[in-house]
């Protein structure tokens, strides 16, 4: 099964449509790289100043080079439009080269008799059905892509930390850049690059260096978390006189609420805690209205429910914890 | 003039006043070549540049006030944002790949009928026949693939200058909305070759749209509100219940008119609020945590008014 078939590997990698994905693998580092080596700059300059309080005051408060001489301000003409005219310039050769050397994939006419296999979205649609695995297609393809938008346009309302505007900075905004490095990277593009690179047919795991093979079966069994529990609905029929079938139903419905209020509980602990951990977040937190609280609390807690579903499903092979006649969690 | 040529008391001849026309007409002729020299001069350069560009303060500030395309830059901007490091530039590639979008999408909708019957054709004539019909459609499809990525790193650079917070919160979220319908630009343009990759991918994608609640057949609470495979959101996505003719259709109109006239507004108001709330972002000055000014008591904190107290932020 484990087969070293580094060949596999190549042909996902040098396929024409997976060349953004494997440019963002090094776009990103590079780009966390750049911007990180101007926050800790920044960030020494913050200590300097805060420890210096006539220099804080007599300082032009930034890295770049500064001569009392020089005007704050440049013409744009020619000085950033000769910038915007290079940057397309480049651009444009850019796109050029990559035209003239690779194609853009046409496959055989559409047929709805033939599957694909793996039949997969396009590259940056491949996080939310990475999703699916993990969640019923309400949620990973409804409720999880609004929660990301909406969690998106509500930052700038709910980071109530007037520090680091306009300047790269780690150490003022050490829980924002957190939760964003974890949103972007650590789910929206290694979910991303799973279902690039390790998502074979059938949607099975295949490791880097396993052969896709369509006839692999795969002898999981996975169970809801009432079934772990042996929930069978024996005390609702004995309590309510309820039919045994229906008892059963009823029993996972409620039995499945109170997963859900313990996630919800340690996650909102949690979540609290890293509020609280120093003295400068609980000064953030006590500027914070109720809404706002409530809000960051609720998708904080929501975005963590990926990666714990995540586990509940790889390690512990666990479907649903909460399965009721309509919907299942 | 004329005296000279009429020294023996002759009248002047037809002859004549054709040589003497010669004579002026190279005159003038000679003083207009000369004057091209200076084509800045002319009628024509003033009707349609009106203002030198000389390297004067002056002209390199209505140079950009007056032009209808540069106008969307102030006439001076912070010293430091010129550099590469502070805004990577993404922002502005996002928007010049919209262009090259633009203007290769046009070129193929030249080439391209969204019809099952002809579609995928079209794409085998573009490719195999039309003067540098692969080039125009490779161009197509990667540019469409770097645009997603430079709004990713724009959004990324965005985040970690703080840039969405006060005065630009709302130009946050419209960029938000502008990053969703450059996915969305891009999935509906997946299924037009009409080949086994777009018709599966947009086969999966809108499947999930099934299971919506309340709207979907197969969503929670979809079969109680009355959804069938026939009425339900995707039937209206597809113009059908299976991803066919309608859906082309639909795909087509969407990526080729409804969505860039919508992201065009979106644009327009993007790059409007950039400047009206106070330019790009920084380099600023680093402000320290002794800095922070205490809230007086409490005030409705989202609904503050913002963007007013920039200039003393």
């Amino acid at each position: 099964m484990f087969g070293h078939d580094w060949h596999q590997l190549w042909e996902i990698a040098s396929s024409p449509d997976n060349v953004p994905i494997v440019a963002l693998l090094f776009l990103v580092p590079f780009y966390m790289w750049y911007a990180f080596r101007q926050a800790l700059a920044n960030d020494r300059l913050i200590d300097t100043l805060a420890a210096d309080p006539v220099a804080a005051k007599t300082q032009h408060r930034k890295t770049q080079p500064w001569n009392p001489k020089w005007d704050r301000e440049v013409h744009t003409w020619p000085y950033l439009m000769r910038m915007e005219f290079l940057v397309a310039l480049i651009i444009t050769i850019l796109l050029m080269v990559w035209s003239l050397t690779l194609n853009a994939p046409l496959e055989e006419p559409s047929n709805p008799n033939v599957t694909m296999n793996p039949a997969k979205a396009p590259w940056y649609f491949l996080g939310l059905q990475e999703m699916l695995v993990y969640f019923d297609p309400w949620i990973a393809g409804v409720v999880m892509p609004t929660l990301i938008i909406v969690g998106l346009m509500v930052v700038p309302y709910i980071d109530a930390n007037p520090l680091g505007n306009g300047y790269y900075t780690y150490k003022q905004r050490r829980y924002a850049i957190w939760t964003f490095l974890v949103g972007f990277i650590g789910l929206w593009v290694s979910m991303i690059t799973i279902g690039t690179f390790i998502r074979g047919p059938g949607w099975m795991w295949f490791w880097p260096s396993m052969t896709w093979d369509a006839e692999r079966i795969e002898y999981t069994v996975n169970r809801n978390l009432d079934q772990v529990f042996g929930i069978n609905g024996s005390w609702f029929h004995a309590l309510f006189r309820v039919p045994q079938d229906q008892a059963a139903i009823w029993a996972r419905a409620v039995f499945g609420i109170f997963p859900l209020i313990i996630f919800f509980l340690i996650g909102a602990w949690l979540v609290h805690k890293i509020c609280m951990s120093t003295e400068f977040s609980r000064r953030i937190y006590k500027r914070m209205s109720l809404i706002q609280l409530v809000t960051m609390y609720a998708l904080l807690i929501l975005m963590l429910s990926l990666p714990v579903k995540m586990l509940a499903r790889l390690v512990f092979n666990i479907k649903y914890v909460w399965v009721t006649p309509w919907f299942s969690v | 003039m004329a005296e000279d040529n009429t020294g023996n008391g002759r009248k002047p001849g037809v002859l004549d006043q054709v040589q003497e026309l010669k004579e002026t007409i190279q005159a003038k002729a000679k003083e207009q070549v000369e004057d091209l020299k200076q084509p800045e001069k002319t009628q024509l350069y003033r009707s349609i540049f009106r203002v030198k560009h000389d390297a004067e303060p002056r002209n390199r500030a209505l140079s950009v006030l007056s032009n209808v395309f540069f106008h969307l830059h102030p006439a001076k901007v912070n010293r430091d944002a010129v550099r590469y490091n502070f805004t990577w530039g993404m922002g502005g590639i996002t928007f010049y790949l919209f262009v090259v979008l633009t203007f290769t999408g046009v070129l193929l909708m030249f080439y391209y009928h969204p019809t099952k019957i002809q579609a995928f054709r079209d794409i085998l004539y573009l490719e195999n026949d039309v003067p540098f019909g692969k080039l125009l459609r490779n161009m197509h499809r990667w540019a469409a693939h770097l645009m997603i990525v430079a709004v990713w790193l724009h959004m990324f650079r965005v985040f970690l200058t703080g840039s969405y917070k006060r005065p630009r919160e709302f130009n946050w979220c419209v960029g938000v909305l502008l990053l969703v319908l450059t996915l969305l630009l891009s999935f509906t343009g997946y299924l037009l070759p009409d080949d086994q990759l777009g018709f599966w991918a947009v086969t999966v994608g809108t499947n999930m749209a099934r299971a919506t609640p309340l709207l979907g057949n197969e969503g929670p609470f979809g079969s109680m509100m009355g959804m069938t495979p026939y009425n339900d959101v995707r039937f209206a996505l597809l113009g059908g219940s299976i991803v066919d003719a309608n859906a082309l259709l639909r795909a087509y109109i969407w990526h080729c008119i409804a969505i860039p006239l919508i992201a065009a507004v979106f644009m327009i108001l993007h790059f409007w609020r950039v400047r009206k709330d106070g330019g790009i972002s920084g380099p600023s000055p680093v402000m320290l945590e002794s800095e922070i000014k205490e809230e007086k008591g409490p005030r409705p904190v989202v609904l503050r008014p913002s963007g007013m107290d920039m200039h003393n932020r």
